[in-house]
């Protein structure tokens, strides 16, 4: 036995790494728009964490610039009715979306997983109640929900990311729940109880590791979705409040008599938006025919 | 059949209670401020305490919060959604007013979304792997990632600068002037139906491939039939049924939608309604509106499992 667990590890690291390494190669092979999916997500990981030195100003400097002038080689998208930057005010609110959306998609995850592992294995009354909870939130349309709960909790970062993140894990925990429900009856899953496993290893040895494709597809789409949604919230006027600079405070309502005047205002924020937010879809479209076989269309090329 | 819809309105009675509670609760963590606010208006700095104190009373805020429930639920199944905080007006009252203008949305938003999305994403499933197909899905990628609020934005602000035509924004009821109504929906309708369209786009796709690959498709084939009956007859029949389900999923995505767009486009909706209440933290609204949308949507849930079984007799219910 402890020969055993001496090997294992070892042989799983290599394995892991051949695994992701695999993947990697069949995206760029196999998904030409998978592959600009992540090159963009890439790019805007990096903006995001480099914004202060990548960003020619600073994101709140004052009449830099001449207010609502367009762009010029000085300032390459034009400056606001304050006469920041735009393109700096830009780079500086991807690294809100990369923080908002990574974290809510962390947050979401690890509910989902919880709710969903526990609902969809152990079953039975605890699924049965668990659900209805589940059911009850899913009813409510998710801004109206979202928005509720922002308008009460205060507007900010932090309680943006956290009504975000247990919203989508509570709603998401369904494709969990149903990834485990498909493998419950798996017969080493019957092996790992014959052999007397206890129940947090079978979760965690046995079921984790094979619901675990569902679960990258999903904290892919959950960063797109969550960047969507907060630039939503944000342009309503109840995300993030000024000065910090959001893409979707950057459209909201309160600046529309600027863009009148000075349109590339409205122009820009979204442009990169909708650019990221369809990189993050096509890279989460490429990892689902990638790592989903059931979705593959019928042709067996599955490892 | 019967048996099955029992138990499907059975099965609803302990969701309802949740999201009651849920969408009560969630308002009434902090009522704290609203009466603040409120005191505040009415002066008397001196005797802040004791109006507070006639305020919460004359709200029906002095009691334990189960009470309030118990109240506020007995109100709700009587028909009464209790009373705006601040102007005092009935709220079953308001929303009935501004319903019509979110229906007529949703409504025109979800054909321009159908006839967006039926037909190219039949056009994109049966020409496989060629370059329409390519394109096609493309398409619906984008539309699934453009965010709505900034075509709308971009529809306001362009063309007012450049050619100076702005959409209508003054609201003019269908009755008085169904042209100029009409004109005013159909740009915000235009935007949520292509902004839903996507994801029905895809389903399509998705469902009519798998229906393409099925044996009776190739008997249809065999028989020598032409391709447009084979598409339409054979295949599309079948592949439509779960996209009934996918238009029906889309439904929080369109009342979410037609917030957005009713905000932009200046539409005295539900969704401005809810924009309104939360801005001024009128939380009976904000609790009315979400039990009747998370109702709504509930119960179309629930017609559109019953659609899926009519449609397809293969399903049976116990």
């Amino acid at each position: 036995m402890a020969q055993l667990e001496g090997t294992f590890p070892e042989e799983k690291v290599s394995k892991a790494r051949s695994f992701w390494l695999d993947v990697l190669v069949r995206l760029v092979k196999e998904k030409p728009l998978g592959t600009v999916g992540g090159v963009i997500v890439l790019a805007l990981l990096i903006t995001g964490a480099c914004a202060q030195w990548i960003a020619p100003y600073g994101f709140n400097d004052i009449f830099v610039g001449p207010r609502l002038a367009g762009p010029s080689a000085e300032f390459l998208l034009g400056c606001d009715q304050l006469g920041r930057d735009l393109l700096s005010r830009i780079i500086y609110g991807a690294r809100v979306s990369v923080i908002v959306g990574l974290s809510v998609a962390g947050i979401s995850l690890a509910i989902s997983t919880g709710i969903g592992i526990v609902c969809g294995y152990i079953g039975g009354k605890v699924d049965l109640v668990g659900q209805r909870f589940v059911d009850g939130i899913m009813c409510i349309p998710g801004l109206f929900l979202m928005l509720t709960l922002i308008a009460i909790i205060g507007a900010g970062m932090r309680p943006i990311i956290i009504v975000l993140g247990v919203l989508f894990g509570i709603v998401q925990s369904r494709v969990v729940r149903g990834a485990v429900i498909g493998i419950r009856a798996n017969p080493y899953l019957e092996a790992a109880r014959a052999i007397g496993c206890n129940t947090r290893r079978i979760l965690l040895k046995h079921v984790l590791p094979n619901v675990l494709a569902p679960m990258i597809i999903l904290f892919t789409i959950t960063v797109g979705a969550a960047i969507l949604i907060e630039a939503s919230i944000s342009f309503l006027g109840f995300g993030i409040p000024p000065p910090t600079p959001t893409w979707g405070g950057m459209l909201s309502l309160e600046g529309r008599r600027y863009m009148l005047m000075a349109p590339h205002l409205a122009l820009w924020p979204g442009l990169f938006l909708a650019i990221v937010v369809w990189g993050i879809n096509m890279l989460g479209d490429a990892l689902r025919d990638l790592f989903d076989p059931r979705l593959r269309g019928g042709l067996g090329r599955y490892r | 059949m019967r048996n099955y819809i029992t138990r499907r309105l059975l099965l609803l009675i302990p969701t309802i209670f949740i999201v009651t509670i849920i969408v009560f609760c969630a308002v009434r963590f902090i009522p704290g401020e609203v009466v603040e606010l409120m005191a505040a208006q009415h002066g008397e700095a001196q005797d802040i305490e004791y109006t507070m104190e006639l305020i919460r009373k004359d709200l029906g805020l002095d009691v334990p919060i189960y009470v309030q429930y118990g109240r506020w639920i007995g109100g709700v199944f009587r028909g009464d959604l209790g009373n705006s905080l601040w102007s005092g007006r009935s709220i079953g009252q308001d929303i009935l007013h501004r319903l019509p203008v979110s229906i007529e949305l949703g409504i025109m938003a979800i054909i321009v979304a159908i006839c967006i999305a039926l037909p190219v994403g039949i056009l994109s499933a049966i020409r496989q792997d060629t370059i329409t197909d390519y394109i096609t899905r493309g398409i619906a990628i984008i539309l699934i990632s453009v965010p709505s609020f900034w075509i709308g934005t971009m529809v306001m602000v362009y063309p007012a600068k450049y050619l100076g035509w702005m959409p209508p924004v003054l609201y003019v009821p269908f009755f008085q002037n169904p042209v100029d109504n009409l004109k005013q929906f159909i740009i915000p309708a235009l935007i949520l139906g292509m902004v839903m369209s996507g994801t029905t786009m895809r389903m399509t796709r998705t469902m009519m491939l798998e229906v393409l690959r099925q044996d009776y498709i190739r008997t249809a084939w065999a028989k020598g039939l032409k391709e447009g009956v084979v598409i339409s007859r054979h295949a599309l029949k079948n592949a439509l049924i779960p996209v009934v389900t996918i238009v029906g999923m889309q439904l929080p995505v369109l009342v979410g939608g037609s917030v957005i767009l009713e905000m932009i486009f200046g539409l005295p909706g539900i969704g401005r309604y809810f924009i309104y209440a939360l801005t001024q933290r009128d939380y009976p609204i904000v609790s009315a509106i979400n039990l009747i949308i998370a109702v709504f949507v509930m119960f179309c849930n629930l017609g559109v499992d019953l659609l899926y079984a009519r449609l397809d007799p293969r399903i049976q219910y116990r």
